[in-house]
C-alpha cells in the first residue's frame, strides 16, 4: 500500500479536493450551491467531444473541453434567468439535464465503438482517483496549486464580490472581469475536482466542506484553509478505503466522508453547533430558574419588611416546581452565595438580594413599559414581563429607565426598586 | 450655485419598465440632501444610477462637473443594510476595511495606513470596541453604523447613502445625525435617500421630491409645502404607470437603436 506510486496518487488526490473546495466555498457564500452542480454535469459533453475530435490521452485537450462547455452552461443559465422569465433553480436544472443527457449520448456512441473504454472516459461519472494515470494527475495537480493561488491572489475581490457586489462596482473594481476569473476558477475546479469524485457527486465536493468549515469559524480565511482541510481529509478516507478493499470506488467513499464530516460539524461546533445551541438554551432555562427563586425571596421581604428564609418545601409549594429541579437551582445559587441555608431554610445574601431587586425591578419596568408604549391592559402584561425580566440587559434597562423618565411606579401600583448608591 | 450631482434628463427602467422619467435636477455642495418619495418611487434606481450600477435608457449624471469614473474616489456609496447577508463570515474591522479597497490595491496586501483610517471610521461611528465583533452578532443599528464607517474610510467628498435611518435604533440615528453635520461642517455632501416624511423636513437642508417623475427639488423651505407633499405622496400619475405596464409588457424600446445621448465629456 505504502509504494511510491500510490503515494503520488494520494497526495495528488488531496491536492485536487482541497483546491476545488476552497474554490467552491465562495459559491457557498453566494448562495449559488447549485451552479457547481450544473457546471458539473455539463463539462460531459465538452470532455467526450475533446476526446473525438482531439487526443483522447492528452489531459490538456480534456481540460480544454471542460471549460469551453463549463463557459458554455454558465453563461446559459445567466442567459436564461436574465432574458426568459425562468427562475434560478429552473434556468439550473433546465441546463444541468440537457448538457449531461447530450453527454451521455455522446458518451455511449464512443464506448461503442471501444475507444472510450481505453481512456477511461466512465471515471468522469463517479470518479476513479486511484485509476489515474500519474502523467495525467501532474497536470491536474498543477491546475490545482495554480486554483489555490489564483485565489490568495484574488482574495480581496472575491471577499468584496461575494458579500456585496454593487459596492465592488460602486467604488470601481473590475467586477465583470472578477465574475469571469471567478467563473473560469469554478470550471477549473470542477474539471480537477471530478478527478477524484465524479460528475455526479462533484457539488458534494464543492461545497460540503465550506458548509461544515462555515460552523467552526467566522473568518474567511480560516474557513477557506478548513474546507481544505476537510476535502483532504476526506479524499484520504476515500483513498485510502478503495485502495485496501476490493471493489471499493473512491469518489463515494470520499462524499461519505464530507457527509460524516459536516455531520459532526453541525452536530459539535462551538457556537453554531446543534449541541451549543441546546445548552444555551439548558444554561438560560436555569437563569430562568435561578432569577425567579430569587424574586420569590425578594418579593417575600419586600412584603415582610425584614429578611425571609424559605424551606425547600414551601418553595416548592409556592412556585409548583419539582423537587429535583429546585435542588439544582438551590445548589448553583449557594455555590454563589447568592443565598445561605440557615436552620430555618433558605435565605437571601446582600449580593442575591441586589439580584433579586433587580429581577423585579425589570419586571415592573417592562410591565411599565408595556402599557405606556404598546398601550396594553395593565391585566395583559403579567405574562410576557415574566419572560422579559430574563432577557433584558443592562444596556436596554438604562434605555427603558431614560425612555419612561425614571419612573417610581409600575400600572399596579408597586414601587419600582432602584439600588441606592 | 457649485454643484455636486447633476441628473440630466434621466430614464431609468428596471426590467424593461420605466421607473424614473425624465429626471431632472442638479444639487449643491457642502449640504445634507434628502431624496424623498414614496415606496417604489424610484429613489433607489436614482442613486445606483448615479453610481453607475444601473444603466439608464436615455439621459446622464456628472458628479462635480464629471463623467462618475474621473471622480470615483471621492464618491462614496452606502448601500442599503439589507441588501447584504450578514451571515457572511466577517468581522466589523473587515468590512470597514473594504473601504480602503481601489482598483490600484485589488492585490496588495492591507497597509498599516488603511488600519488607521479604518480604525479612526470605527471610532467616529462609535464601534472602535466592536473592531472584532462578527457581523452576524450586530444589531440592526450597529450594522448600519459598520456600513458608515466603511463609507468613511473612503475619504471622500460626496457620500451618497441609501436609507440610513431604517431599523435604526434612537442612540444610531442621534450618532448619524452628529455625524452628517460633522461632514457638512468639513464641506462634504452628503445625499439620503430617505422615505418618511415625519422626519425629513428636520435631517435635510435640500430636498429633491421623486415619485417616478422629478415633483421638486430645491432648499427644503421652498420644497416642503403641502401642494408639493401631496404631489409627491397623492399616488403615481395613473397615465403613467399604465405606459409603464404597456412598455414592459410588450418590450418596447425607449429609444430608436441608434439613438446616442452621450455624455458631453465623454
Amino acid at each position: 500500500m505504502l509504494d511510491p506510486i500510490f503515494i503520488k496518487v494520494l497526495l495528488g488526490t488531496l491536492l485536487l479536493a482541497a483546491s476545488s473546495s476552497v474554490v467552491g466555498a465562495f459559491s457557498f457564500l453566494k448562495g449559488e450551491s447549485l451552479v457547481g452542480d450544473a457546471i458539473a454535469h455539463a463539462l460531459l459533453p465538452g470532455v467526450v467531444l475533446a476526446f473525438i475530435l482531439g487526443d483522447g490521452r492528452n489531459p490538456l485537450f480534456l481540460i480544454f473541453g471542460a471549460l469551453v462547455a463549463g463557459l458554455i452552461a454558465h453563461y446559459g443559465i445567466s442567459f436564461l434567468e436574465q432574458r426568459t422569465k425562468l427562475k434560478g433553480d429552473t434556468a439550473i436544472s433546465l441546463v444541468l439535464s440537457t448538457f449531461f443527457g447530450f453527454g451521455i449520448m455522446l458518451l455511449s456512441a464512443v464506448q461503442r465503438t471501444g475507444l472510450g473504454q481505453q481512456a477511461g472516459l466512465e471515471r468522469f461519472l463517479l470518479g476513479k482517483a486511484a485509476a489515474i494515470t500519474l502523467s495525467d494527475l501532474y497536470v491536474f495537480a498543477a491546475l490545482a496549486v495554480v486554483l489555490l493561488v489564483s485565489v490568495a491572489v484574488f482574495f480581496k475581490g472575491f471577499q468584496l464580490m461575494t458579500f456585496n457586489e454593487d459596492f465592488a462596482a460602486a467604488i470601481g473594481l473590475p467586477v465583470q472581469a472578477i465574475r469571469f476569473v471567478f467563473t473560469i476558477l469554478t470550471v477549473l475546479a470542477v474539471t480537477v475536482g471530478i478527478q477524484s469524485v465524479g460528475i455526479v457527486l462533484m457539488a458534494a465536493l464543492l461545497i460540503t466542506p465550506a458548509a461544515a468549515a462555515r460552523a467552526w469559524t467566522s473568518s474567511l480565511r480560516l474557513m477557506l484553509v478548513l474546507s481544505a482541510v476537510f476535502a483532504a481529509t476526506a479524499a484520504l478516507v476515500g483513498t485510502v478505503v478503495s485502495a485496501s478493499l476490493p471493489k471499493m470506488p473512491t469518489g463515494p467513499w470520499i462524499v461519505l466522508a464530507l457527509g460524516g464530516i459536516a455531520f459532526i460539524s453541525l452536530l459539535f461546533a462551538p457556537e453554531k453547533g446543534w449541541i451549543a445551541r441546546r445548552k444555551r438554551a439548558k444554561g438560560n432555562q436555569l437563569k430562568t430558574q435561578r432569577e425567579n427563586l430569587l424574586k420569590l425571596l425578594y418579593g417575600a421581604e419586600e412584603r415582610e419588611g425584614e429578611t425571609v428564609a424559605m424551606t425547600s418545601e414551601t418553595i416548592v409549594a409556592m412556585r409548583r416546581q419539582h423537587l429535583d429541579g429546585l435542588r439544582k437551582t438551590l445548589r448553583s445559587l449557594k455555590k454563589e452565595y447568592l443565598l445561605v441555608e440557615r436552620p430555618d431554610g433558605f435565605a437571601l445574601t446582600d449580593k442575591g438580594r441586589t439580584e433579586g431587586r433587580r429581577v423585579v425591578r425589570l419586571h415592573r419596568l417592562w410591565e411599565l413599559y408595556l402599557t405606556e408604549r404598546l398601550g396594553m391592559a395593565a391585566d395583559h402584561i403579567h405574562p410576557q414581563a415574566e419572560t422579559m425580566e430574563h432577557i433584558i440587559t443592562p444596556e436596554i434597562e438604562a434605555l427603558i429607565v431614560k425612555e419612561l423618565g425614571n419612573p417610581e411606579l409600575d400600572p399596579h401600583q408597586s414601587p419600582i426598586p432602584y439600588e441606592e448608591d | 450655485m457649485e454643484k455636486s450631482i447633476e441628473v440630466h434628463n434621466l430614464t431609468v427602467s428596471y426590467h424593461s419598465k420605466p421607473v424614473l422619467w425624465d429626471v431632472d435636477f442638479k444639487l449643491p455642495k457642502g449640504k445634507i440632501i434628502g431624496v424623498v418619495g414614496p415606496n417604489g418611487s424610484g429613489k433607489t434606481t436614482m442613486l445606483k444610477t448615479v453610481m453607475g450600477l444601473m444603466k439608464p435608457d436615455s439621459g446622464y449624471t456628472e458628479i462635480f462637473g464629471q463623467p462618475l469614473d474621473k471622480v470615483r474616489e471621492r464618491v462614496s456609496y452606502v448601500p442599503q443594510r439589507e441588501s447584504v447577508d450578514w451571515d457572511f463570515p466577517a468581522d466589523v474591522m473587515d468590512v470597514v476595511l473594504m473601504g480602503r479597497y481601489r482598483k490600484n490595491n485589488l492585490f496588495k496586501r492591507i497597509t498599516k495606513e488603511d488600519r488607521r483610517i479604518a480604525t479612526e471610521a470605527l471610532e467616529k461611528v462609535n464601534l472602535l470596541e466592536f473592531a472584532d465583533r462578527q457581523i452576524s452578532q450586530l444589531s440592526g443599528g450597529q450594522q448600519q453604523r459598520v456600513f458608515i464607517a466603511r463609507s468613511l474610510a473612503q475619504q471622500a467628498d460626496i457620500y451618497l447613502m441609501d436609507e440610513p435611518f431604517v431599523g435604526v435604533d434612537a442612540a444610531t440615528e442621534d450618532a448619524i445625525l452628529k455625524l452628517l453635520r460633522d461632514m457638512k461642517n468639513e464641506g462634504k455632501t452628503v445625499v439620503i435617500v430617505h422615505h418618511d416624511l415625519q422626519t425629513a423636513n428636520e435631517y435635510f437642508d435640500w430636498i429633491v421630491l421623486l415619485n417616478t417623475r422629478l415633483v421638486a427639488a430645491g432648499p427644503k423651505e421652498e420644497v416642503f409645502t403641502k401642494e408639493l407633499l401631496q404631489e409627491a405622496y397623492g399616488g403615481r400619475l395613473t397615465v403613467l404607470s399604465k405606459l409603464g405596464d404597456l412598455i414592459s409588457d410588450t418590450e418596447f424600446p425607449l429609444r430608436e437603436p441608434d439613438f446616442k445621448e452621450d455624455h458631453p465629456k465623454e
